[in-house]
């Protein structure tokens, strides 16, 4: 099957070290794009019933990150469950390398949102069902690195840790219901609920520039670290050496 | 049957599993979680009396007082029900206005008034720039008026 051809580390490590140069580029062309149009083509305070003033811009960092935290969280067990089902090496080592960046974008939204928390809500933090949603799959993610790194033998720890992702994954529908909920009533909390349908064009098309960037950024470095585990694990293997031979 | 399908069984069994957790979750978070209470709860005593609890609102047009002190603040929380007052010492949020939405972090006074250690300022999720939003607020207004014109015709 055409689809496996790539499942194989030997032929994955060279089409990885091509991809992720363009990766990058696109990342920093969006995040440049983002943030420009972030800081100069948006409005300077919001009106109405929501009169933020500049400080409301940290959204252009705070909801990618979110999104990405929650995104890589599906990506993780994703590869996961490939990765059981079919035994390939390489899932388990997408899913090792997914592991990291989550965590980080996840750290980010939760930063961010506690600078945004202070000025507008008034505190740096509250056990607000949304905020502690997010904190618990901070933990997770940090959990799954900490759960691989205690297990020795790795192949043994790609499993264990493949199972941890998947129970995980019930975090992942409460945080998103915690602020899509359609009764406001049901679901009282300080974070505020979703709101694409009104936010102003420039608004969105700042906040969505920066989420592809960060998307692609993901895919950069989830690459760089797969690349990297793939010389870990395989470097008795053949095809590592002949390279290595090569390289000389 | 494989054992590669029997494993596609099982992480296919698991990941049921997990969502039938998080529905579970979901639901038991819906009908129990008490992020803050509303004025109709206070008045009701539902809120536990001799506790800290939360209460949210909106905060009442008008009905902001600053005591001699300089620091000590009044106000009316109300869920358009009910409204309970509340007095606070200290800074108000930026964000805190008439008409806004306020969680406010506390236990109940002898005097019936609720005297809150917090007040936090809740934001509307609308982001649109003043003049847009103003603009569409007017058109609400006027789409609530037209529709309550609508229904007084038979």
């Amino acid at each position: 099957m055409k689809l496996f051809r790539f499942s194989s580390p030997a032929t994955f490590y060279p089409l990885a070290g091509r991809l992720i140069p363009w990766f990058w580029g696109l990342a920093l062309l969006l995040i440049a794009l983002g943030l420009y149009w972030s800081f100069f083509e948006t409005p300077d305070q919001l009106g109405g019933t929501n009169p933020q003033k500049a400080y409301y811009r940290i959204i252009f960092i705070h909801v990618p990150a979110a999104w990405m935290s929650m995104w890589l969280y599906l990506v993780l067990v994703f590869w996961s469950a490939v990765g059981l089902i079919f035994n390939t090496r390489l899932s388990f080592m997408m899913a090792h390398a997914t592991a990291p960046t989550g965590a980080i974008f996840t750290l980010i939204a939760l930063l961010t949102g506690s600078f945004w928390g202070r000025p507008s809500w008034g505190t740096w933090w509250d056990w607000d069902p949304r905020l502690t949603s997010e904190l618990v799959l901070f933990f997770l993610y940090v959990g799954y690195g900490a759960l691989h790194a205690a297990i020795d033998e790795p192949r043994r720890g790609d499993r264990a840790c493949a199972l941890l992702a998947i129970v995980g994954l019930v975090m992942v529908p409460i945080i998103f219901w915690s602020i899509n909920c359609p009764d406001p009533n049901q679901c009282a909390a300080l974070h505020q609920r979703s709101s694409l349908d009104r936010i102003e064009e420039n608004i969105l098309f700042a906040m969505l520039t920066m989420t592809l960037g960060f998307w692609m950024y993901s895919f950069a470095t989830i690459f760089m670290r797969v690349r990297s585990l793939i010389l870990l694990r395989e470097a008795e293997s053949t095809w590592v050496r002949e390279m290595l031979e090569r390289m000389k | 049957m494989k054992a590669r399908q029997k494993r596609l069984l099982f992480v296919a069994f698991g990941i049921l599993g997990v969502g039938v957790a998080a529905l579970l979750a979901i639901n038991a978070l819906r009908s129990n979680i008490a992020y803050f209470f509303s004025p109709s709860q206070v008045v009701a005593q539902e809120a536990p009396a001799n506790a800290v609890y939360r209460l949210g609102g909106l905060v009442v047009k008008d009905s902001l007082q600053r005591q001699p002190d300089g620091l000590t603040v009044t106000f009316d929380v109300t869920d358009q029900v009910e409204t309970v007052r509340v007095r606070y010492t200290g800074i108000l949020p930026d964000l805190f206005g008439e008409g806004q939405g306020v969680v406010t972090k506390g236990r109940m006074g002898p005097d019936g008034v609720f005297v809150a250690e917090e007040v936090l300022a809740k934001h509307d999720e609308a982001y649109m720039p003043p003049e847009v939003a103003d603009s569409l607020k007017t058109a609400h207004a006027k789409g609530v008026s037209q529709a309550a014109e609508g229904a007084k015709q038979p």
